[in-house]
């Protein structure tokens, strides 16, 4: 009863954001809507008892994606009389994706409901029904997919040096702190008594060098 | 959470967690205001001064004071703000603050567990709801309409997600000597350890701030960067952005802001009692000690650790922008993460949990 309605409310929220992630003018309002929409959606992972991709929902995509979105969209000028200019010549593209996505989902619907999906899932994880569902996730992730799991977190890995890569750049003359020749400093290093001549100037023995 | 089978029986449940959450929002925030005085109170010992000491006896109303004040100003919004995100900001911060007392347990007796929400990924709920408490700080930032806030909310965006990788990695280490995610599991894990292996009775030997005294040093500093706490109050540093993210707020938005940091700050003092003080676990587990009720150990644990927030607060000076990020880039992240090796090695080939 509770279940039902806690999945309605979730439901209609996620659906309701995430039109307002399109309609929405302001770009920033429709980043938040769009939060909103990751929120409900996790909400929905609870009521199905997968609390454990819940929570990473809300930590990974909500907790830093959803963040670094919102930071870029703050940051960018965006001119949105030209944006909304391109509607018309974007529609019949978008609306061609939209009708495959509609009849991917259809023919899933379908499949899964001749029996074709709920008998691949329980395969997934055999025998572990007593385990709470991260220690599930947990064994199947790091045996029987342990390559995939490692193999995706190469590409990120890859994409991390990739993004350090192009934009990396050493800057001539700036000075940087080095906090560990700070900290090894003696009054030995760090102090030079000179003797100044009456009427002399103190030059440095570094700039003497010169 | 069991399938509700009539209407009735749901409503009944739904009172029930309502009444319970309420008594404990109640006692939370009541504790709160106290803390919140004792923070001023110490801040100003450090200082030599008296502190607050006018409102009631040693100023002990001093902090409902505050909150009466802050009510019935007149809140000010200014003409160019985003009008809905700006009242929704501080809204946002106190809300996720609170949220995240939902799987706190307080104590554990023969009545059961003193818990609203005994979820078995408790700490990755923690996790979730105080990385959302960045939100409310950028909401207000950029919705203020202005320099100072904007600038403020950047440098919070850019604090709280990097300190929270190493505080994951930290807690990681301790999930992984408990092998569970369940909080009232990770107290329990902490009855028996090195104290009671040497044949002690179950001492403070035993909780896992001695086994893992560097990360609970690591989760102590990038607590304080997470809940923008000095040293690391880059966000509100007076001296180059005024307030921050706050400058353009006033009367009960700008106490939701406070109320959410604080709440936050005694959330992870919590936190750091249940992962590394034992929780309500007595200090020694003998006769006058265990006779304490639970609760009164946890509460006396979290106060001491917020103590160490607050004279933290007193005496260390504000780090520099690129330091900060040093520190949480270059110094906790590297520690943190092979501190996730070594116990793991140690927990599959040493046999030590």
């Amino acid at each position: 009863m509770l279940t039902a309605g806690f999945f309605y409310l979730f439901a209609v929220l996620a659906i309701a954001s995430a039109t307002m992630v399109i309609v929405a003018r302001n770009p920033v309002h429709a980043v938040l809507f769009l939060i909103l929409t990751f929120f409900n959606a996790a909400g929905l992972f609870i009521l199905l008892g997968a609390e454990f991709l819940a929570m990473l929902l809300v930590i990974v995509y909500v907790g830093a994606v959803a963040v670094l979105f919102l930071f870029v969209v703050m940051m960018l000028d965006v001119d949105f009389a030209e944006l909304r200019a391109g509607f018309i010549n974007n529609a019949p593209v978008g609306l061609l994706v939209a009708g495959i996505v509609l009849v991917e989902l259809i023919a899933l619907f379908v499949s899964g409901a001749a029996g074709g999906l709920p008998s691949a899932i329980p395969a997934a994880a055999p025998g572990t029904e007593a385990l709470s569902n991260t220690e599930q996730i947990g064994r199947v992730l790091y045996t029987k997919y342990v390559y995939f799991f490692q193999a995706a977190g190469l590409v990120l890995l890859v994409a991390m040096v990739g993004a350090i890569v192009l934009t990396l750049r050493h800057r001539e003359g700036v000075k940087r702190q080095s906090i560990a020749a700070q900290n090894a400093r003696t009054p030995a290093t760090g102090l030079e008594m000179v003797k100044v001549a009456s009427g002399g100037a103190v030059v440095p023995s570094s700039e003497a060098k010169r | 959470m069991a399938e509700q089978s009539t209407l009735w029986d749901s409503l009944i449940w739904l009172a029930i967690n309502v009444g319970l959450s309420l008594a404990l929002l109640t006692g939370l925030l009541i504790i709160i205001a106290y803390l919140l005085l004792l923070d001023r109170k110490v801040w100003a010992a450090v200082q030599m001064r008296k502190g607050p000491n006018v409102v009631g006896p040693w100023g002990l109303l001093q902090s409902f004071a505050d909150l009466i004040k802050f009510a019935v100003k007149e809140p000010v919004i200014p003409a160019g703000a985003n009008k809905g995100v700006f009242l929704l900001a501080p809204l946002a911060t106190a809300v996720c603050a609170l949220a995240a007392w939902a799987v706190i347990p307080v104590s554990e007796n023969s009545w059961g567990k003193w818990v609203i929400s005994d979820l078995n990924v408790g700490v990755l709920y923690i996790l979730a709801i105080s990385s959302l408490g960045v939100y409310g700080v950028i909401m207000g930032g950029w919705a203020s309409n202005s320099k100072y806030p904007f600038m403020g909310a950047l440098r919070s965006a850019a604090q709280m997600v990097s300190y929270e990788v190493s505080i994951g990695f930290v807690i990681i280490t301790v999930l992984l000597l408990v092998g569970s995610l369940n909080m009232t599991e990770i107290v329990r894990a902490q009855a028996d350890g090195i104290g009671t292996s040497a044949g002690l009775p179950a001492s403070f030997l035993d909780w896992h701030w001695l086994v893992l005294l560097p990360m609970f040093v690591i989760f102590f500093i990038s607590a304080l960067a997470e809940t923008n706490r000095p040293p690391f109050d880059l966000v509100e540093a007076e001296s180059e952005l005024v307030a921050g993210f706050m400058v353009e707020y006033s009367s009960t938005p700008y106490l939701l802001f406070m109320l959410g940091e604080y709440v936050a700050i005694v959330t992870m003092c919590a936190l750091g009692t249940i992962l590394f003080l034992g929780g309500w676990l007595p200090p020694v587990d003998i006769a006058p000690l265990n006779w304490v009720p639970g609760i009164v150990w946890f509460i006396l644990k979290a106060t001491f650790l917020f103590f160490m927030f607050a004279m933290v607060k007193a005496f260390v000076p504000r780090y520099r922008y690129d330091q900060l990020m040093r520190l949480g880039w270059k110094v906790f992240l590297p520690l943190s993460l092979l501190a996730v090796v070594v116990v793991a090695a140690v927990v599959q080939f040493g046999g030590v949990t």
